[in-house]
């Protein structure tokens, strides 16, 4: 019997090519759609979270001037010397390292290659203040710090350029008018925050890009690394007071200087995400919950054309039972067909879309199982349970239906 | 089984549809005995009952009260199922409107009983085949029901009809939808199934010349059996 109710089901569906079609379409649109927006919605999440995380947290951005937009005339406030980093790392609780950055930017000569760079003056504190792994060879040593050797450690973008992506350490280049020793080379960071490629980069000791690049001892900006530990508003306040002291700021007088505390922005980003988050899950919920209702639709349009079908089968001998097999083996086949194409349609979507908006691409299968799966039982109950109203009528008034 | 004892035996059946007030009864009481073999054509004016009692007499539908045998069995205490197998197994069912499935071919169409019969393929096909052949469109198995005329679909659907060896052929107004000239053509089948097969024919008719072919002739008067009469002279418009 159940050979007979498969043929009875495929005929069916090739005899009726269109509505098997349109069936299907209902059930290829609801589930690209779901998944599509769902994905994108999650990739956009997701991507947001990542540009916070790279930021680094618990560190403070320590910076000269009175932040963004603002201390617009007078004397330009005074830079970071040695002393002043020295003395945060030494007299702040909490702290647990202070590196110096001074930057500049120069064009990098290896074998022909050039590529025009950033240069990051610093110390081993910038390792410690955030996580960055080396990929190969190995940080300054005292002595590179102390006199300022031209040796670097370089970032992903860097190594690509300069050595096509091949090993660098050992190698030297031309920097400017520097040459320049590689003694290590850097992780992948990807894409900062707000622009600019984090791995586009070249470390050297702050002492050397002090003296052969930039000319001044000055420090333009301080990473401060705070222990988690410790109240992060407690520091700040301890910092703003030691560089109120250090740079003869008295009383009325405001600061001279900004810090930019990446933990507190990024908490503001992060309870933002989790809005969109909840906005997108909301839209893929009213897409699922369209999507069903114009699956409905067709399945109840053509049960109640089909009403008429049912009775001719059970005038001449079918039994309800089989009647309604063959409609649920119809249902199944189309959901679960219409089901798989709006999958695949789903995931050739969010790739073109991470292609041409620099998204992640993501498969998410919880979204994938949660559509096709409500999807495919729509399709299947709204398939199903007219049909079994209709089968369960007297033949004739099947027959009579209009 | 008595040679006398009837193969059909309606008594006391009644039909209502609605409820309350607007409750109607269609059939008031019939008593019916329908010989195996016969050819009996069902007449009487417009809303008599007629067809009520043609779908009871083919399970189509249920008598609101009332006794129905066939066979000796009491077909109103059977369930849904066994009414289903009955219709399967025992009856065959013409309608005015053909009511073929469409965009099926007439070789699908006639095997449809078959196959929920659970019949092989092969015998289906043979079984099928040969029913076309009997109503003469052997040569037009592989067209649809758009690609037929109205006479060829009502064919299709007497082949259908037959093609499970059925004890009774229940027809309501079969040429109802065509031309004399196809409505005679139908009627010399019909005749010639019930002579050659053996085949018991219930037919409604509003035609005195399609009820010339019965043997006999049951005329419906507001839900009840009127009279009942042999035709002697059957078969005369024929030869
Ligand atoms: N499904 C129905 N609901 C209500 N009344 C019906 C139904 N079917 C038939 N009737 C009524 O029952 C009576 C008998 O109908 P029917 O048996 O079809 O008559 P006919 O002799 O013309 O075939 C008619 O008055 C008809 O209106
Ligand atoms: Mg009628």
């Amino acid at each position: 019997m159940l050979g007979t109710t498969f043929l009875l089901a495929i005929r069916s569906i090739l005899r009726h090519k269109l509505r098997s079609f349109l069936t299907t379409l209902g059930i290829i649109i609801g589930v690209a759609a779901v998944v599509t927006i769902s994905t994108l919605g999650q990739a956009t999440t997701s991507a947001v979270q990542s540009n916070i995380a790279s930021l680094g947290s618990n560190i403070l951005q320590v910076r000269p001037g009175q932040g963004f937009g603002r201390g617009g005339g007078g004397p330009r406030p005074p830079d970071f010397d040695e002393a002043d980093v020295e003395a945060i790392r030494d007299q702040i609780a909490g702290v647990t390292a202070v590196a110096p950055q001074a930057q500049s930017t120069a064009t990098a000569i290896y074998n022909g290659a050039n590529w025009s760079t950033t240069i990051n003056g610093t110390t081993n504190a910038y390792f410690t203040v955030q996580p960055w792994p080396l990929v190969s060879g190995r940080t300054f040593s005292p002595e590179e710090e102390a006199a300022g050797k031209a040796v670097c450690i370089i970032g992903n973008t860097v190594r690509t350029n300069l050595f096509g992506g091949g090993e660098a350490v050992g190698s030297r280049f031309r920097i400017g008018n520097v040459s320049c020793d590689v003694i290590g080379t850097l992780s992948t960071r990807g894409q900062a925050g707000f622009g600019g490629d984090q791995d586009d980069v070249v470390i050297m000791p702050i002492k050397t890009v002090q003296r052969r690049f930039t000319g001044t001892r000055d420090i333009r900006l301080m990473l401060v690394g705070v222990n988690p530990a410790y109240d992060g508003a407690q520091v700040q306040q301890s910092l703003t007071q030691l560089l109120r002291e250090r740079r003869n700021i008295s009383g009325g007088k405001e600061d001279d200087f900004n810090i930019f505390d990446t933990a507190q922005i990024s908490a503001t980003i992060t309870s933002t995400t989790t809005l969109l988050t909840t906005i997108v899950s909301a839209v893929a919920a009213i897409s699922l919950l369209v999507g069903g209702i114009g699956i409905m639709n067709i399945m109840l349009v053509s049960v109640t054309e089909r009403t008429r079908e049912i009775g001719i089968r059970l005038a001449i001998g079918a039994v309800a039972s089989e009647v309604l097999m063959q409609f649920l083996v119809e249902a199944v086949a189309l959901s679960c067909l219409g089901g798989l194409i709006g999958l695949l349609i789903a995931q050739a979507a969010v790739a073109g879309l991470s292609i041409a908006s620099d998204l992640p691409f993501l498969f998410v299968p919880q979204v994938n199982a949660l559509a096709f799966g409500v999807s495919a039982l729509i399709g299947v109950v709204f398939g199903y349970f007219p049909a079994r109203r209709a089968a369960s009528l007297n033949p004739i008034d099947a027959l009579r239906h209009e | 089984m008595a040679t006398d004892a009837p193969l059909i035996r309606l008594r006391g059946v009644t039909k209502s549809y609605g409820e309350g007030a607007t409750q109607f009864q269609a059939l008031k009481g019939v008593d019916l005995d329908i010989i195996a073999g016969d050819f009996v054509a069902v007449m009487g004016p417009s809303g008599s009952g007629k067809s009520t009692t043609m779908n009871i007499l083919g399970c189509l539908d249920v008598p609101t009260d009332g006794t129905f045998l066939f066979r000796g069995h009491h077909v109103e205490r059977l369930n849904r199922d066994q009414r289903a197998l009955l219709r399967r197994n025992y009856l065959g069912f013409v309608f005015q409107g053909f009511n073929l499935l469409s965009r099926t071919t007439a070789l699908e169409n006639v095997e449809l009983p078959l196959l929920y019969r659970g019949d092989a393929k092969a015998e289906r096909r043979r079984a099928s085949m040969a029913a076309l052949e009997k109503v003469g469109l052997d040569k037009w198995w592989d067209h649809t029901p758009a690609e037929l005329s109205g006479g060829q679909q009502q064919r299709v659907a007497i082949a259908r009809a037959i093609v499970t060896n059925p004890d009774v052929l229940l027809a309501d107004e079969p040429t109802g939808n065509l031309d004399s000239e196809r409505s005679v053509e139908i009627m010399h089948l019909l005749t010639d199934l019930n002579r050659t097969s053996g085949i018991t024919v219930l037919m409604v008719t509003h035609e005195p010349d399609m009820a010339a072919f019965a043997r006999t002739v049951v005329h419906f008067k507001d839900g009840l059996v009127e009279r009942i009469e042999a035709n002697h002279a059957q078969g005369e418009v024929v030869e």
